[in-house]
């Protein structure tokens, strides 16, 4: 069995662009440090962050952060969905059940507060069929792409997903 | 310069020390709230118990990546600089939990850019069990007067 054209055809192609819906701010930078009481000096100390990373920083693991969607906003009636392209080949295969195996985050270039960022979703990978302990299904790679508003790269999350469908008893 | 830890005081074996964290449900709830993460398993104990069949609520992934970083940059200072994270999730964490996080150094090296890395196996268990898996690749400073948040473009090759 091979890989169907139509999604052969999305390997490697950037899909799902989308910007942030609020740029990134100190308020959440300060919260996420008090939830794990982390005190590095570069989140807390004007001083420590203009003599080391030329001004403030986000912490680099806060990369998603930006992009999750307000609980409510005026006139949306439906919650979107993350990482769109996983359940694109979910319903594509007609594998009801998925898990992620592995994440994977690369940092590039620092996130500052005011920056305004935007993300693409591009499928690496999709495998041949193969049978686990979960099931029969396919394993996927999607990247994430995070650009700020000068189009650097500042980060790219790798999801290794496994979607599947049960054994029958 | 706050430097706190250069590539040459780190060896391949060396264990970074010990974090144990008592886990209340304010941690879980604060960690996924800070993390945007509204999903009702990491704040409602009901929706956790009935619908999802867990134990409790529980900590959410982007809040134990922000654990592990803040784990990693304890011990480097500010000077360390996060190149890449994998992560392999076997567990959960729940309120009631003392986490504990351990690391080795498994190599040090330097890149053909001349930026100083070590590599990192972290751990997060709880009452010896791991939960989570972490490789951690951090820059540090090859001397004194290096700063590994001055690279950029080709220079940086996390």
């Amino acid at each position: 069995m091979s890989i169907p054209s139509e999604v052969q055809a999305l390997i490697g192609q950037v899909q799902y662009e989308e910007t942030g819906e609020f740029p990134v701010e100190r308020g959440y930078i300060w919260t996420t440090c008090a939830s794990v009481e982390n005190g590095n000096p570069l989140f807390w100390d004007d001083a420590v962050a203009d003599a080391v990373t030329d001004g403030p920083i986000a912490p680099p693991t806060m990369l998603s952060v930006w992009f999750r969607p307000h609980h409510w906003s005026p006139g949306r009636d439906v919650q979107p969905l993350p990482l769109r392209v996983h359940f694109d080949l979910k319903e594509i295969f007609d594998l009801p059940e998925a898990v992620m195996t592995d994440n994977t985050i690369v940092f590039h270039e620092p996130v500052r507060p005011g920056d305004r960022l935007r993300t693409r979703q591009i499928l690496r990978s999709v495998s041949e069929p193969k049978t686990t302990k979960l099931g029969t299904g396919r394993f996927w790679v999607i990247d994430v792409e995070y650009l700020n508003q000068r189009d650097e790269l500042v980060g790219v999350e790798s999801y290794t997903g496994f979607g599947y469908r049960r054994a029958e008893a | 310069m706050t430097t706190k830890l250069v590539l040459d005081d780190v060896h391949a074996g060396d264990e970074l020390p010990e974090l144990a964290y008592e886990v209340s449900a304010t941690t879980i709830v604060l960690g996924a709230l800070a993390s945007r993460d509204w999903r009702p398993m990491h704040h409602d104990h009901d929706f956790a118990v009935n619908r999802n069949g867990t134990q409790d609520i529980f900590m959410n992934t982007p809040n134990q990546a922000a654990w592990f970083e803040r784990y990693v940059t304890d011990w480097t200072g500010p000077t360390g600089r996060l190149g890449r994270m994998t992560f392999r999730m076997k567990g959960s964490v729940f309120p009631g939990d003392t986490m504990t996080m351990r690391a080795v150094v498994e190599g040090a090296e330097v890149d053909d850019a001349g930026c100083g890395w070590a590599t990192l196996a972290v751990a997060l268990t709880v009452d010896g069990d791991v939960k989570t898996e972490c490789t951690v690749r951090v820059a540090l400073p090859t001397a004194v007067d290096d700063n590994p948040w001055t690279r950029h473009g080709d220079q940086w090759r996390p």
